[in-house]
C-alpha cells in the first residue's frame, strides 16, 4: 500500500470553487475519512485523486511522487461507489475476477482462484461465488463491490459513501466489517461520507470539509472533544451539542435568558460575549444537582434517553443512560461537567486550546 | 377527540396478505407508532384507518362508530404524508388555510386559527412565502400546520420525517412530540426507524411480514422483546443473540469455555419450554455486558467504535457470533485482544430457537 498527499489543491468549476486550497495526507495503512455535508467537495476530492478530474492548482502525490500527469488507469487506485457497479449477468466469481483478468494484468487463472477464495473468506461470501449478482441483496452486492476493489491490491482505496444506500441495520454491521477488514489488511483507505457516525466509528483520522475548505483534521476524539468551530461541534454527536449565547462577568459565565451560571475556566480567557457549547452527555440530572429546571420532553431511545430541560428561556438537551423515569413537567436538578465545556467566539471559533 | 379500534382488520391483495388479521385499540389522546421494515404492512394499516384503502376483513371503529365503509372525507381524520404535498403556487398561509376555506369558515375565524397554529409551529414569519422557498423542515411544518388547523379527531402520519436530513429529523421529532403533548390528539404514526418509534410512541406496534409481532411501550419492546425479530429490530445495534448449548441450568457457547448459569427465576420456564431440546438463544443488550478482567465470559476484539459519548466494542465469542458491548470511551483495544465480561443477570433474556419466541421468566423473579 501507499501513502497519499494532497498539496494545496484548488479545483474550479464554472461559477464555483469546488476545492479551495485543500491539503492533507493519508499515511500508509491509515483509514482516513472525509466528512462533510452535501456540496462540501468530498466527491470532487476523490475524483481529483483518481485522476477523473484535473485540478487547477496543487499536486497529488503517491509515495512522495506527483501523479498529476498520470491517467486514471496509471494511478492504480480502486474506487467503491455508493451505487454498486457490478455486472448483473455475471456470477460473483466472475465479477471478482474481472479486474485480475484485464489485459493489463493477465493474472493466471490458478492465482485468480486462490486470491478470490481468500477475499471471499474475508468478506464472508464464499457461499455466493456462483450466484449471479442480480440475485443478491443490497448488503451482499456492496460486499462484492468491496471485494472487487480489494482483489487486485491497489495502492489506495477510494470509497464514496459505499454504505449510504443500505438500510440502518446493514449499515451498522458493514461498518464494523469494513473497519475490521481495513485494519487486518492494512489498506490505505480514503473514505467519504456525510454521516458523522460513520466517521467517528471507523476513522483513524477525520478531515472535516465544508464549502471546499478543510475545517479540521484530527482523530475522532479530537473532532468530538475539541471541535475548532461551532460547525464541527454541531456536525458530530447526536443529539446535537447545546450551543448557548452566554456572557462572562469577571470569573462567572452566565447563560443568557436562563438562571444558569458557572465559574469561568482558569486555563483560558473567555470573551465577554461568547457561545457556550455543552454536549448533552455532560448535562447530568442528579437529585442534589447545582442547577434547576423543568422537564419539557423525554425521548426514550432504549440504551439512553434524551431529556429536554427548560431553564428560563433556554432548553438544554441532556443524554442519560438507560430508560429514564423522569416525567414531563417534573422539576429536575442537574449538574454540568465544567471540565468539558466548549467556548466559542460569536463567529464560531473555538477559544480554548 | 377520538378512540380508534381495529377488530380483526386484514388486507389481501389477490392471494397475498398485506396485513393479517390484527386487533388494536388506541386510546383517546394516545400516540401509537406502527413500526417495521418496508413491506411489513404498516402503511397499509394506516391507509385502512384513513379509508384510502378498503379492508378485506374486519372492522374499524372511530369513537365506537363503525367507519369501515365510510369515505375518507367522512372519517374526520387528518393525514400527513412523508412528502409535503403542499400546493407550490400559493403561499404557506393559503396552504394552511385551505381546509378551512374548503369548509366555508369565516375570514376572521380562518385568520385566528392560522395565527394560532403557526405560533405553535413557529412559522409565523414564513406565512407569505411559497413552499418552494422553504427548507424541507419548514415545508413539513407547514404541512403539519395544515393538518392541525382542521382540528381533526385523529392524526395519521406516514413517515413525516422520512424525507428530512438527519439534523432536521431530530429537531422535528421533538417538535412533533411536544405538539402532541400540547394538543393531545390521538395519533397513529408510521415509521421504519426504531429510534423515532421509541422516542415518540406511547405504545409501539412492531410489525413484520404482515403480522403484529408485539405491542408495547418503548421500555417493553426494548427490554422484553416478544421474539427474535423484535430483539434484533429494536436497538442500535440490536440485541446480542448467541446460540448456546443448554444443560441443567447452564448455557455453554459451543466451541468455547464460555458458560453462563441461568439467573434466578429462569430455570423452570426454560426447562419447560425446551423440553428435550438442548439449543437455546441467549439475548442481552450491549449495555447489559460489563468488561471485567475476572469476567466469566470472554472473546476477542473484532472492532471498536467511538460513538461520541461512549464506545462500542465488537467481540468475537466464537467463530459465528460477534457480540456488541457498550463501554466507556477510554481505552483502545487492538483487534484480537482477549477481553472478559460479565452480564447483568437482570438484563439477560432467553429465546426458544424453534419458535423464536421469548421465554418468560417466573413472575416476581
Amino acid at each position: 500500500m501507499s501513502n497519499l498527499e494532497l498539496k494545496q489543491i484548488t479545483k474550479r468549476f464554472p461559477g464555483v470553487t469546488a476545492l479551495n486550497d485543500v491539503s492533507f495526507d493519508v499515511q500508509d495503512s491509515e483509514f482516513f475519512i472525509l466528512l462533510g455535508p452535501t456540496g462540501a467537495g468530498k466527491t470532487t476530492t476523490l475524483r481529483v485523486i483518481a485522476g477523473l478530474e484535473r485540478q487547477e492548482e496543487g499536486t497529488v502525490l503517491f509515495d512522495g511522487e506527483p501523479v498529476d500527469n498520470l491517467a486514471p488507469a496509471g494511478r492504480d487506485v480502486a474506487f467503491v461507489f455508493q451505487q454498486y457497479s457490478l455486472y448483473p449477468t455475471m456470477s460473483v466469481y466472475d465479477n471478482l475476477a474481472f479486474p485480475l483478468r484485464s489485459p493489463l494484468r493477465r493474472t493466471p487463472e490458478g492465482e485468480i482462484r486462490k486470491r478470490i477464495q481468500e477475499i471471499a473468506e474475508v468478506l464472508r461470501i464464499p457461499h455466493l461465488l456462483e450466484r449471479k449478482t442480480a440475485h443478491l441483496s443490497g448488503g451482499e452486492m456492496q460486499r462484492v463491490s468491496i471485494g472487487r476493489a480489494i482483489v487486485r491490491e491497489p495502492r489506495i482505496f477510494l470509497m464514496d459513501e459505499p454504505l449510504s444506500n443500505l438500510d440502518a441495520k446493514l449499515r451498522e454491521s458493514l461498518r464494523v466489517e469494513l473497519q475490521h477488514l481495513q485494519k487486518t489488511q492494512g489498506s490505505t483507505t480514503l473514505f467519504v461520507t456525510h454521516d458523522q457516525i460513520e466517521a467517528l466509528t471507523m476513522a483513524d483520522r477525520i478531515a472535516v470539509l465544508n464549502l471546499g475548505r478543510i475545517i479540521q483534521i484530527g482523530t475522532p476524539e479530537d473532532i468530538y472533544d475539541r471541535p475548532v468551530t461551532t460547525f464541527v461541534a454541531q456536525l458530530v454527536g447526536t443529539p446535537r451539542i447545546n450551543l448557548l449565547k452566554s456572557n462572562r462577568e469577571d470569573s462567572t459565565l452566565y447563560i443568557m435568558n436562563s438562571d444558569l451560571h458557572l465559574p469561568s475556566p482558569h486555563e483560558y480567557t473567555v470573551p465577554g460575549e461568547f457561545l457556550l457549547g455543552i454536549r448533552p452527555e455532560d448535562i447530568l440530572p442528579h437529585p442534589e444537582g447545582k442547577f434547576a429546571g423543568q422537564i419539557l420532553l423525554t425521548e426514550p431511545l432504549g440504551v439512553q434517553t434524551v431529556v429536554h430541560i427548560r431553564s428560563g428561556e433556554q432548553t438544554l438537551s441532556s443524554l442519560i443512560p438507560g430508560m429514564s423515569t423522569l416525567k414531563i413537567g417534573d422539576n429536575v436538578r442537574f449538574n454540568i461537567l465544567a471540565e468539558r465545556l466548549h467556548c466559542f467566539t460569536l463567529d464560531g471559533k473555538r477559544v480554548q486550546r | 377527540m377520538a378512540t380508534i379500534e381495529l377488530q380483526k382488520v386484514e388486507k389481501k391483495f389477490a392471494e397475498l396478505h398485506a396485513v393479517k388479521p390484527m386487533d388494536l385499540t388506541i386510546q383517546d389522546g394516545e400516540f401509537v407508532v406502527l413500526l417495521g421494515p418496508s413491506g411489513c404492512g404498516k402503511t397499509t394499516t394506516l391507509r385502512m384507518i384513513s379509508g384510502l384503502e378498503t379492508v378485506t376483513g374486519g372492522k374499524i371503529l372511530l369513537n365506537q362508530r363503525d367507519v369501515t365503509w365510510l369515505h375518507p372525507s367522512q372519517r374526520d381524520i387528518a393525514f400527513v404524508f412523508q412528502f409535503y404535498a403542499l400546493y407550490p403556487h400559493i403561499s404557506a398561509r393559503d396552504n394552511i388555510s385551505f381546509p378551512l376555506r374548503a369548509q366555508g369558515e369565516s375570514k376572521e375565524e380562518i385568520e385566528k386559527q392560522v395565527k394560532e397554529v403557526s405560533a405553535l409551529l413557529r412559522i409565523e414569519h414564513l406565512l407569505n412565502q411559497r413552499p418552494g422557498n422553504l427548507s424541507g423542515g419548514d415545508q413539513q411544518r407547514v404541512a403539519l400546520a395544515r393538518a392541525l388547523v382542521r382540528r381533526p379527531a385523529a392524526f395519521l402520519m406516514d413517515e413525516p420525517l422520512g424525507a428530512l436530513d438527519a439534523e432536521f429529523r431530530e429537531s422535528m421529532r421533538a417538535e412533533i412530540k411536544r405538539l402532541h403533548i400540547d394538543q393531545h390528539a390521538t395519533t397513529v404514526y408510521v415509521t421504519h426507524d426504531q429510534i423515532e418509534a421509541m422516542a415518540l410512541g406511547d405504545r409501539i406496534v412492531v410489525m413484520s411480514e404482515a403480522v403484529v409481532q408485539q405491542i408495547g411501550t418503548a421500555a417493553e419492546v426494548y427490554y422484553n422483546p416478544a421474539n427474535l425479530f423484535v430483539a434484533r429490530f429494536i436497538g442500535s445495534p440490536g440485541m446480542n443473540l448467541v446460540t448456546g448449548h443448554y444443560v441443567d441450568g447452564v448455557v455453554t457457547i459451543p466451541g468455547t469455555q464460555n458458560r453462563f448459569s441461568l439467573p434466578v427465576g429462569w430455570r423452570k420456564p426454560v426447562d419447560e419450554t425446551l423440553k428435550e431440546s438442548k439449543e437455546i438463544i441467549l439475548g442481552f443488550r450491549p449495555e447489559a455486558a460489563q468488561l471485567n478482567n475476572a469476567g466469566k465470559l470472554s472473546g476477542e476484539v473484532y472492532a471498536s467504535e467511538l460513538q461520541g459519548a461512549f464506545a462500542v466494542l465488537h467481540v468475537n465469542v466464537n467463530s459465528d457470533d460477534i457480540v456488541h458491548i457498550r463501554t466507556d470511551r477510554v481505552i483502545n483495544y487492538p483487534i484480537d485482544t482477549v477481553v472478559h465480561f460479565d452480564l447483568n443477570p437482570e438484563m439477560v433474556r432467553f429465546f426458544d430457537p424453534q419458535s423464536e419466541a421469548a421465554i418468560q421468566p417466573e413472575v416476581g423473579a
